[in-house]
């Protein structure tokens, strides 16, 4: 089982995530170089949070023209396992792997701190340890985090079970409070309706060790084991 | 012949001018006398503070570079050095608070990359003025965007640091940015330019005419020309940086350059003079081959430029093209634009002429330097007396005052809008004490932190100098790590006059006893003057950057209660002193008195008898008493645990109810510990000849204060921590 994580020019939680995989879960992982267009036989591939060419023009829309995102898309068209995190959940809303769109936090600042999440669906290959209700609390920071989708989207989001976690209060309610960065229904996380690509706000790889806080974000990586296992 | 007028707009004197012409034996042509004001700007040149900043101790077995470099470095064991430095970045960020300040991130940051260290954190000391006025809001707002649109989009986490406000700042606020990174000991690289004929590389963003004279400006006071000024700034391009930041430390941990050195404040001027003056060459560059964003730049432009996000690098002849194909996987170019040279000149041609011909040592190293007179301020006599003040009738209300005054309220504000978690090293959150930072692979963590009362430092500079490092060093007692080395920023008003410069001599040499009685060098950092606004000075503010380092992560531990039904021990005397306290200011708008006196040796005794049982594993929790005493000590103790647990303290100290509430007597830290520690720990401090007293326990949703016989304060802890939380969001609501 081998794990690719994507470096953009920009990227910045790279390393974060390699460091989880290969030192908390032990498993093979590798960097996929941007302009390359080799995906090095992964099973998953990650794209990871950060500023991907800054962020210029609006997050994640300059990085959907890397020379590798081909390569993802086709791995992703097959049913590969693709998690986008924070800017790379906005990478994979620029190409399309995901519906809607990203607008600036409701409060118009950066927001990083922990949150509460629930899990909305527990039938998906990065969820499939937690449980449906259950609250994880892990870290956001990101400018451009409410996501938006027209009604229709939404609906549609709703209908197929395509949200898997949604901001709520500690106690797993869904609230405005809750809802810290004006997402349109709570929405943290969403999966495409085949299933096998997902696109999360919260950062897990900074949930997977005690020392940093919560061990919450562990239950993410240890579904993609189980499920490629 | 050049005019007396533009020798004054070059912020040159005239007897500085003719030593120039000494100097280079002729007299310098437009673009050289540009050279020569930036170089010898107070901000390049310290020709006001050096005679002072000798007496700073600097040495010391863990040191391998002290100051002079980019950066100070120090030996962490494990084949590990860190790389760590704070500077100022006051007058850009007045004039253009968010560039400024975000600029002023870029810069430190290169500081620390340049030497072939990764920046793993970052921390700020920001002085603002008032919240109640309009245009210190707009200042600290832009402060605070420009740090976090800087440092997010780079990915170095910003983890802490201190906000102060005091009117004083007001306009001037004062941004000084502390960064620290970790570098492998034999991969540090320095500012070298050797062996004739290697190739001087040009890397990073294109040449603007921003920034010119920004060094001279920094070393200018304000008046009502401010608005003129604005071109002056830069302005930053995180992006590029975070390119030129792989690219850079690719190319170093591959070995293929000789030394490098970033471009900051005087740009290519000091880059190349510097690197040649290190070691002992010449440099010749052809500024045609520099890259520049617009035509028609002359070479003054072109060698003044603080255009950001720059380096130059000298590499072997053989190495030039690896180094070139590392920047071109960057996207970025690294292009040729010089040599190392034989002999000690600068030399810069243009068009085909030389434009540039002095000796690399007239611009570095023979700067002028001065004794500045120095007199004390004839303030302090009218300040020093305290006449006898009411007791408020409301203590509640006191307190509640005092914990929503912006310098005491909760700061989430501000840490939220930073990224502080990214590198997944960040052991505690901002707002503790000190930052924790683990160094992966190891046991160990680094423990940073930023101090300095502006007040005391107003009141009694020697004392506020020695106190800024003890304080700090409790900071760092307060998390299990022991303090290892010290970076300054020192921000003053204009040095030309003597009270400032009085005030410097003896902040200098309270930080100089105080590092010695900790025996702590200073590896670098950094004088800001000049910091006045139509003639009024700052308050002298010393900011102190100290690192340390905890052993053992594991047993560090945090400011805030960890449960119900623990003991709580005060390590250290409650004294009567309440001169120059956070209280007098919020209660009677008044800053006098004495402020708090420092017993640098008791001081030691009560750190490290904090430090033995942490280390023991004794505590719970530590906090450090500072501004707003003993009571706020209690309640932010509260806010900081995760539960919010309350507590009941019982004093019985015969002093006046207000002094031992809120007064801030120095070494002194307030722990917590389960019960059955109770006479380890009071033993321990007997041995240590420490004072310790159990004065009360946590529990209970609620914080009793009793003194003798009467309860002082006894308030609901959520009811206090919702006025600390919202206090600052409050002063930005608009309505």
């Amino acid at each position: 089982m081998k794990f690719g994580i994507v470096i953009f020019p920009g990227s910045n939680c790279d390393y974060d995530t390699f460091n989880v995989l290969r030192d908390v879960f032990h498993m093979e992982t590798v960097f996929l170089w941007h302009k390359d267009h080799n995906i090095k036989d992964v099973d998953c591939i990650i794209l990871p949070g950060g500023f991907s060419y800054g962020d210029y023009l609006r997050s994640g829309a300059i990085a959907r023209f890397s020379p590798l995102m081909q390569e993802v898309k086709e791995f992703a068209m097959k049913g590969g396992l693709v998690l986008g995190i924070c800017n790379g959940f906005q990478v994979l809303l620029e190409l399309g792997l995901l519906p809607g769109a990203m607008l600036r936090n409701k409060n118009l600042k950066f927001l990083c701190q922990h949150v509460h999440i629930r899990i909305e669906e527990k039938k998906t290959p990065f969820t499939k340890r937690g449980e449906k209700g259950q609250v994880l609390r892990i870290p956001i920071a990101h400018f451009d985090g409410n996501y938006y989708d027209s009604e229709e989207g939404i609906e549609t989001l709703i209908e197929n079970n395509q949200i898997v976690f949604r901001y709520s209060e500690h106690n797993g309610l869904i609230s405005d409070k809750g809802n810290v960065n004006g997402s349109k229904e709570s929405v943290a996380g969403i999966i495409n309706k085949a299933g096998n690509v997902m696109g999360m706000m919260p950062h897990p790889e900074r949930a997977s060790e005690a020392i940093l806080g919560s061990e919450d974000g562990k239950i993410i990586f240890q579904s993609i084991i189980d499920w490629l296992a | 012949m050049i005019e007396k007028k533009i020798i004054k707009e070059h912020g040159l004197t005239e007897q500085e001018y003719e030593k120039i012409v000494e100097l280079i034996g002729r007299e310098p042509n437009l673009t050289e006398l540009g050279i020569f004001s930036l170089m010898w700007s107070e901000h390049c040149s310290y020709k006001s503070s050096k005679i002072h900043l000798k007496k700073l101790p600097t040495s010391g077995e863990n040191v391998i570079q002290g100051p002079g470099e980019n950066a100070g470095i120090m030996d962490i064991g494990d084949g590990l050095a860190i790389v760590f430095k704070i500077e100022s970045h006051n007058h850009p960020s007045f004039i253009e608070p968010y560039q400024g300040a975000a600029t002023g991130v870029g810069g430190i940051l290169r500081d620390i990359f340049t030497m072939g260290a990764r920046p793993i954190a970052l921390m700020d000391s920001l002085r603002f003025g008032p919240l109640s006025q309009a245009h210190n809001k707009s200042i600290m707002e832009g402060v605070v965007s420009g740090i976090a649109g800087y440092g997010n989009s780079i990915g170095i986490p910003t983890v802490g640091g201190e906000i102060y406000f005091n009117k004083c700042y007001s306009p001037n606020p004062l941004v000084n940015v502390f960064c620290i990174g970790l570098a492998r000991k034999e991969k540090i690289f320095y500012a070298k330019a050797e062996g004739a004929g290697n190739s001087v590389l040009y890397v990073g963003s294109k040449t603007g005419r921003d920034g010119i004279h920004g060094a001279t400006m920094a070393s200018a006071e304000f008046d009502e020309d401010l608005e003129k000024k604005r071109p002056n700034v830069q302005v930053g391009d995180p992006f590029k940086e975070k390119l030129l930041l792989e690219a850079c430390l690719e190319v170093m941990d591959k070995d293929l350059i000789v030394g490098i050195q970033d471009m900051g404040a005087a740009g290519l001027t000091c880059s190349t003079s510097e690197m040649a003056s290190n070691s002992g060459s010449g440099i010749a560059i052809n500024l045609d081959l520099v890259p520049q964003r617009e035509e028609g730049m002359t070479p003054y432009e072109i060698m003044l430029s603080e255009s950001q996000e720059r380096m130059l690098i000298v590499a072997k002849r053989d190495k030039v093209q690896a180094v070139q194909e590392i920047f071109e996987k960057w996207d970025l170019e690294a292009i040729h634009i010089g040599q190392v040279t034989d002999g000690d000149k600068l030399k810069v041609e243009a068009n085909g002429q030389e434009v540039v011909n002095i000796p690399v040592d007239s611009i570095v190293n023979l700067c002028p330097v001065y004794d500045r007179p120095f007199e004390r301020p004839a303030y302090l006599d009218k300040l020093d007396q305290l006449d006898s003040l009411p007791l408020p009738e409301n203590l509640n209300q006191t307190l509640l005052d005092l914990l929503t005054d912006p310098t005491q309220a909760d700061k989430e504000w501000v840490f939220r809008q930073y990224d502080h978690m990214v590198q997944t090293n960040t052991a505690l959150l901002p707002g503790a004490d000190a930052s924790v930072i683990r160094i992966k692979g190891t046991k160990k963590a680094l423990a940073t932190t930023l101090d300095g009362n502006p007040l005391y430092s107003y009141l009694d500079p020697k004392s506020g100098g020695k106190i800024a490092v003890a304080e700090a060093c409790r900071n760092l007692s307060c998390v299990g790590a022991y303090p290892i080395g010290v970076t300054n920023c020192l921000n003053f008003g204009n040095p030309e006059k003597p009270e400032i410069m009085w005030q410097f001599k003896e902040i200098v040499e309270g930080i100089s006893e105080a590092c010695l009685a900790f025996d702590i060098p200073i590896t670098g950092g950094n004088v800001s003057f000049y910091n006045e606004t139509d003639g009024k000075p700052i308050h002298p503010t010393p900011v102190l950057g100290i690192v340390g380092i905890i052993p053992d992560l594991d047993k560090s531990i945090g400011p805030g209660f960890i449960d119900n039904g623990e003991a709580i021990f005060l390590l250290g005397n409650n004294r009567d002193e309440i001169g120059g306290t956070a209280y007098l200011k919020s209660q009677f708008q008044m800053e006098k008195g004495r402020p708090p006196q420092i017993d640098l040796e008791e001081e030691k005794r009560v750190q490290n008898l904090c430090l033995e049982a942490i280390d023991d594993g004794l505590l719970s929790s530590a906090h450090d008493i500072s501004e707003g005493g003993l009571a706020l000590c209690l309640f932010e103790c509260a806010f900081l645990s995760a539960k919010k647990i309350g507590c009941v303290v019982h004093l019985s100290d015969n002093i006046r109810s207000d002094s031992l509430l809120f007064g801030e007597t120095q070494s002194r830290i307030l722990v917590t510990a389960p019960s059955h520690h109770l006479s380890r720990i009071l033993n321990l401090a007997k041995e240590r000849g420490v004072f310790a007293k159990k004065i009360g326990e946590t529990g209970g949703a609620k914080i009793e204060i009793g003194h003798q016989n009467k309860t002082l304060i006894d308030l609901d802890v959520q009811t206090a921590f919702q006025a600390w939380k919202q206090a600052i969001p409050e002063s930005f609501k608009i309505r």
